[in-house]
């Protein structure tokens, strides 16, 4: 038992290097991306968006999703840390990949970049469902929009879109507005909305639906207007990141270099918006952005520096936690004003909101409530675009000991008064009862 | 503690006198150790371990307690229980029996005797059981004699009733509350026999233990101001009395309030009040003595209709006050397990939780043959015995019985209680009725030189089933029961004794001479009668109630089989989950899991919060999803439930499952009893309701109970399950015990991801999986 954990030790010692280069809690940014293309030209058609990947120090691994040597997993251990998979009309991937494994690889903590388009297979329409995002089931509909469409669009059938509802976010979409409208030919896709780790990345404009260009309509559209997404992306609760997007052109070279002017807008835009959109939700896709870490919960008396094994009801307490944000390279402090900390026994009895320092300590003082039982300190803090933090630590809260209470209560000495003047009262009298003659 | 009765010095039969004494002793030390041997049947036939559930709670708290000392356990605050909640266990706890078996640990330490604290509490029951005998002796020799008292104390010595809780390993409270119970009694008859304020002293003090021991005491602190009662009502009332009662209210309200759990409850509670307002009555009464004494008789009518009519009328407002507080409390100030002692069926329409514990069912009439045995026949000649003549010593002791008898018909539990009752009874008939026999068989072969002798040491006789004469010697046993009472007392009581003899002894003694052939016959069939109740006792303590309960054991044609599945998965849990993991169980096994596997639970018997045991009735009641939301909002990590479908062991989890229901619907009444039960019927086979068969608690019971069969037959209800082939969702089982009575599931984390809805997909994907569905599941 020792010998071998010795070993395993070793082991680890002499591959952290390695290792340290790949996804991990330190180290959030993916780097070993595996692409599955079903078409090996499109690596050329799409040139520009892999090659910024590639800029960014991302290791591309470019495989056909039919190649039969296809593996995620090699000895129990992920090859990859990201998967791009362009490959909209493959119906069974080679090698050992399959829905699941793609499910399994997310549900590791792996992110994943998804793109449909039409006619899509089942097996994509599937890995989506898996995320939670419906694709139109009617293979061979687009997303049609005869007030937004881009006036390059030549064919007329309106399939081409320049979509600008983009979600409000800096994390996802980085500081910079993107200006130029992005556009989008594809299929649609719907969001549960209960559905609380998907979210629309960019929407539909309301005059859009879903359908056969080529055919007549027969009946209403089942996908219409602003319910319609056309990239959505999903923060799994391990923080796992989804990008899906229902267009594989909307990464295309073609796209990203083309100009754009949306019907009926004036503005005409040299470029559109494909390419800034594109790069900063494959940031944030790979944890390039977005990504915090916490410390450790810190929690002590005021006065005091050790964390104590029991808070008695009343106390003063000072709790503090460090947030770190990752920029890319390096861990920076996160700075916010709406981290909150509930003290929590079934329901939250005190929550406050930490201030902090700049330097990314959060902290906040308060007085634990008069209720003795076992609290939690409880960080949740879901962000738009942010990874989650779900912290807690267990810390018991009993009552007043028995010589808490204070020995004598002012409104009560009346009654001490009484009490000793009734004892001193019976001696006197059974004194003179028992001697007086 | 022998403090025999002294013989009149100086007389001859003073040498006979000593020689009864040692042989008292000696026979006083015998009863001790039968009454401690015949408890350790469980100890030999299984070995040294704590039964059952409430002794592991009361175990580690002595663990607790030899740990860390008393201050700390007074304060102590356990974050291990009740799970959010938490428990001041120094506040709810009642102290006695742990600070026993504390001190008893920490002498016995200090005297370089290294026994482990478990050692000391697997053995304090049969200590005290031998305590309780002795104690016995004394109370029943206060009433008639110490004959009737060495077989009462041997008779309680091995009453099956007692037996049952008091095995070594049974680290109940009860162990030493029933000593404490009968010390307080016979403190108090004491008191009233001699008038003394020494003993009315150590009653207050006794009881103070009985208070710290156990929630029985109310029983004391009921009947005590009943009996004074009943001596004021039949004009019984002496200044003794006064000295027995009146102290024993004051310093033992004062000291019962010194018990953290009791506290202001002493003065609050109406199981209290009883107590109050005799105390109140006998000052009265003791008021009307004196002033009876002062005035003549003339004088004295006037002012008692003077106090009367304005007493009455002081008297209907303060009662008129106290009613009206009362009323204001939603139960009465009663609390819910006194209310269903004086309504039996409070319990069943409002308090589930009281009426699902099976101690706290009504017992069968089998039950009474099986913990008294022959007592039950002896108990009335005890009770006739006791009335010739009626001393207040014996009237107390029939309204013992008859209280005692009256609760253990509401509740199995207080058979316990009736138990002493019972032995002193018996006790008193048997030694009577021996006294009658011997002391004929004695006047036939000493010839007509008879009566003198005899007369003199037994000093109490009559009873004998065919003889209703109020006659016999008994006036002598009124004499020397009124001897001893002091002086104060002695001349008040003459008044009253004076024209009693004088009429009794004419017709004495030759009514209670019985044929010789008759006297030895009836002497056999005693003896014989005897015989069996020690035969029952012996069998009772030997293969009745020496079980542990968490070791089983059955007997097959292939030898015993030996089921140890509690602590092998409690083992289990110790070593494999983390320490602060929280488990969920129905609260029968809380006490355990926390003492054995050391691990945090929701619920335990100590049933102090209704709602968070409902909570937990709800989750065992409700379908998988609901019933995993409801855990992981408690931050359950495990679920133990205990199935005896396999080995057919009765008392498991399916079987409680309707109070769990119950309990569940009284605090949340989205849960229905009926949607449980099929034409009012609970069960579990093709017939039983959809409810049922996807509660929580169906499927974790059953999860892969096909496979042990084929066929999934469950022996305790014996029928096929409803439904054999089920997956779980959000559950996983981690570990299942050798005989399956103890399963353990865990809570499956929440979903990584959320899925979408996708009805057509699923159609279409199904093709390309469904190979691989069929795969996982092994059902079709």
């Amino acid at each position: 038992m020792v010998n071998v954990s010795r070993s395993v030790a070793l082991i680890s010692l002499f591959l952290l290097p390695l290792l340290s280069f790949s996804f991990s809690v330190d180290n959030p940014t993916d780097r070993r991306v595996l692409v599955l293309l079903d078409d090996l030209s499109l690596k050329s058609s799409h040139s520009i968006f892999f090659n910024t990947l590639k800029s960014r120090g991302f290791d591309l691994d470019f495989k056909l999703a039919e190649d039969s040597k296809l593996a995620l997993q090699r000895y129990g251990q992920y090859l990859y840390d990201g998967l791009i998979i362009f490959a909209p009309s493959t119906e069974r991937f080679g090698g050992s990949l399959d829905s699941k494994s793609i499910a399994d690889f997310v549900d590791s903590g792996r992110d994943l970049i998804l793109s449909a388009d039409t006619s899509a297979s089942d097996l994509i329409r599937g890995i989506a469902n898996e995320c939670g995002v419906d694709f139109d089931e009617d293979s061979t509909a687009m997303v049609i929009d005869h007030s937004s469409f881009s006036v390059s669009d030549v064919d007329g059938d309106h399939t081409l879109i320049a979509a600008d509802d983009l979600v409000k976010s800096d994390v996802i979409l980085g500081k910079t507005k993107i200006e130029a409208p992005v556009l989008f030919r594809g299929v649609a896709h719907s969001l549960n909305p209960t559905n609380n780790l998907v979210l629309k990345v960019l929407s539909a404009s309301p005059s859009a639906y879903s359908a056969n260009p080529s055919s007549k309509l027969t009946s209403p559209p089942q996908l219409t207007g602003s319910a319609i997404s056309l990239v959505s992306v999903m923060q799994a609760r391990n923080n796992a990141r989804v990008v899906i997007s229902g267009s594989l052109q909307l990464f295309s070279d073609r796209l990203f270099r083309s100009g754009v002017q949306k019907a009926g807008s004036p503005n005409n835009y040299e470029k559109s918006g494909n390419e800034q959109f594109v790069t900063e939700l494959g940031k944030w896709v790979f944890h390039e952005r977005g990504h915090l870490k916490a410390g450790s919960l810190v929690h002590h008396r005021v006065g005091e520096t050790d964390e104590p094994a029991i808070y008695r009801i009343k106390d003063d307490l000072e709790f503090s936690v460090e947030i770190l944000e990752w920029s890319g390279k390096s861990w920076e402090p996160y700075v916010a004003d709406d981290v909150q900390v509930q003290f929590y026994m079934m329901s939250p009895y005190v929550l406050k909101t930490l201030s902090t320092d700049k330097k990314g300590l959060f902290r906040t003082s308060f007085k634990v409530p008069d209720v003795y039982g076992v609290f939690q300190f409880k960080v949740e803090y879901e962000k738009l675009g942010y990874t989650t933090l779900s912290l807690s630590k267990q810390i018991p809260v009993r009552p007043y000991r028995h010589n808490e209470y204070e020995r004598f209560i002012p409104t009560a000495y009346p009654y001490y008064g009484a009490c000793f003047t009734t004892m001193a009262g019976f001696f006197v009298f059974s004194f003179v009862y028992l001697y007086h003659k | 503690m022998a403090a025999l009765e002294s013989p009149p010095p100086g007389t001859p039969s003073a040498m006979r006198h000593a020689f009864g004494n040692v042989l008292s002793v000696l026979i006083l030390v015998l009863i001790g150790v039968l009454a401690f041997s015949i408890r350790l049947f469980s100890v030999i036939k299984y070995e040294s371990v704590i039964h059952e559930f409430d002794p592991y709670f009361n175990y580690r708290v002595t663990q607790f307690l030899s740990k860390n000392g008393i201050y700390e356990f007074w304060n102590w605050f356990d974050d291990r229980t009740w799970y959010p909640l938490g428990r001041v266990i120094g506040g709810t706890v009642y102290p006695g029996l742990t600070l026993t078996a504390g001190t008893i640990w920490w002498v016995v330490n200090s005297l370089n005797i290294p026994l482990s604290v478990e050692t000391v509490c697997v053995f304090t029951a049969p200590v005290f059981s031998a305590f309780a005998s002795w104690a016995t002796y004394f109370l029943t020799k206060e009433v008639k004699g110490s004959g009737a008292g060495l077989a009462a104390a041997a008779l309680l010595a091995m009453v099956p009733s007692y037996i049952s809780r008091s095995v070594a390993g049974s680290y109940d409270n009860e162990a030493v509350a029933i000593f404490a119970l009968i010390f307080t009694f016979y403190l108090y008859i004491k008191t009233l026999n001699t008038g003394s304020l020494f003993y009315a002293t150590l009653n207050a003090i006794a009881y103070f233990y009985m208070v710290c021991s156990w929630g029985g005491y109310t029983f004391i602190i009921n009947l005590i101001p009943m009996h004074v009662l009943l001596c004021i009502v039949t004009g019984r009332y002496s200044p003794r009395l006064y000295i027995a009662y009146a102290p024993l209210v004051v310093l033992g309200t004062l000291l019962a309030a010194l018990v953290p759990v009791v506290g202001f409850n002493a003065v609050l509670t109406s199981e209290h009040f009883a107590s109050f307002l005799v105390f109140i009555i006998i000052h009265v009464v003791a008021l009307v003595y004196y002033i009876k004494g002062l005035l003549s008789p003339k004088m004295f009518k006037v002012a008692v209709t003077l106090v009367v009519s304005v007493g009455l009328v002081v008297c209907v407002i303060a009662v008129g006050i106290l009613v009206a507080l009362v009323a204001s409390s939603p139960t009465g100030g009663w609390s819910g397990r006194s209310l269903s002692l004086l309504d039996p069926t409070y319990a069943s329409k409002y308090i589930p939780i009281i009426a699902s514990v099976s101690e706290h069912q009504p017992p069968t009439w089998p039950s009474y043959f099986m913990d008294i045995n022959v007592l039950a026949f002896l108990v009335p000649a005890g009770i006739i015995a006791c009335f010739s003549p009626l001393s207040d010593a014996s009237s107390f002791v029939v309204l013992y019985i008859v209280m005692s008898v009256y609760f253990s018909g509401v509740m199995v539990r207080l058979m316990l209680v009736l138990a002493p009752a019972a032995c002193i009874m018996s006790g008193i008939a048997l030694s009577q009725a021996f006294d009658v026999f011997t002391a004929s068989i004695k006047y036939h072969l000493s010839g007509s030189s008879n009566s003198t002798n005899d007369a003199e040491d037994n000093n109490s006789t009559n009873n004998a089933p065919k003889d209703d004469a109020s006659a016999s010697k008994a006036d002598k046993s009124e004499e020397t029961a009124k001897e001893r009472p002091s002086k104060k007392g002695k001349k008040k009581e003459r008044e009253h004794v004076v024209d009693k003899p004088s009429v009794k002894s004419k017709t004495v003694k030759k009514a209670l001479v019985l044929p010789l052939e008759a006297s030895i016959v009836a002497l056999l069939l005693l003896i014989m009668l005897g015989a069996f109740y020690v035969i029952h006792c012996v069998w009772a303590a030997a293969e009745a109630y020496s079980a542990p309960s968490i070791v089983l054991t059955s007997q097959s044609r292939d030898g015993l089989h030996v089921f140890d599945d509690f602590r092998e998965s409690y083992a289990w849990l110790s070593h494999n989950t983390d320490v602060d993991d929280k488990v969920a169980s129905w609260w029968d096994y809380g006490y355990q899991t926390t003492a054995m596997a050391n691990r945090t639970v929701i619920v335990d018997n100590n049933t102090w919060n209704n709602t968070h045991i409902a909570t937990v009735g709800t989750a065992m009641s409700s379908p998988e999803k609901a019933a995993w939301e409801i855990f992981n909002s408690l931050d359950v990590k495990y679920v133990l439930v205990v199935f005896g479908g396999l080995i057919g062991y009765p008392s498991d989890d399916i079987n409680k499952f309707l109070w769990m229901v119950r309990i569940g619907g009284g605090v949340f009444p989205h849960i229905k009893e009926a949607d449980y039960l099929r034409d009012g019927q609970y069960r579990i086979d093709s017939e039983a309701t959809p409810t049922m068969l996807n509660s929580l608690m169906y499927k974790l019971s059953y999860y892969r109970f096909v496979e042990t069969d084929g066929k999934g037959f469950d022996r305790v209800r014996r029928t096929e399950i409803g439904k054999k082939h089920f997956k779980l969702t959000h559950f996983e089982e981690v570990f299942t015990s050798h005989h399956w009575m103890v399963r353990l599931y865990k809570l499956k984390p929440q979903k990584n991801r959320i899925r979408g809805k996708a009805k057509k997909l699923k159609s279409k994907t199904s093709s390309g999986s469904s190979s691989k569905s069929a795969k996982k599941n092994p059902w079709i």
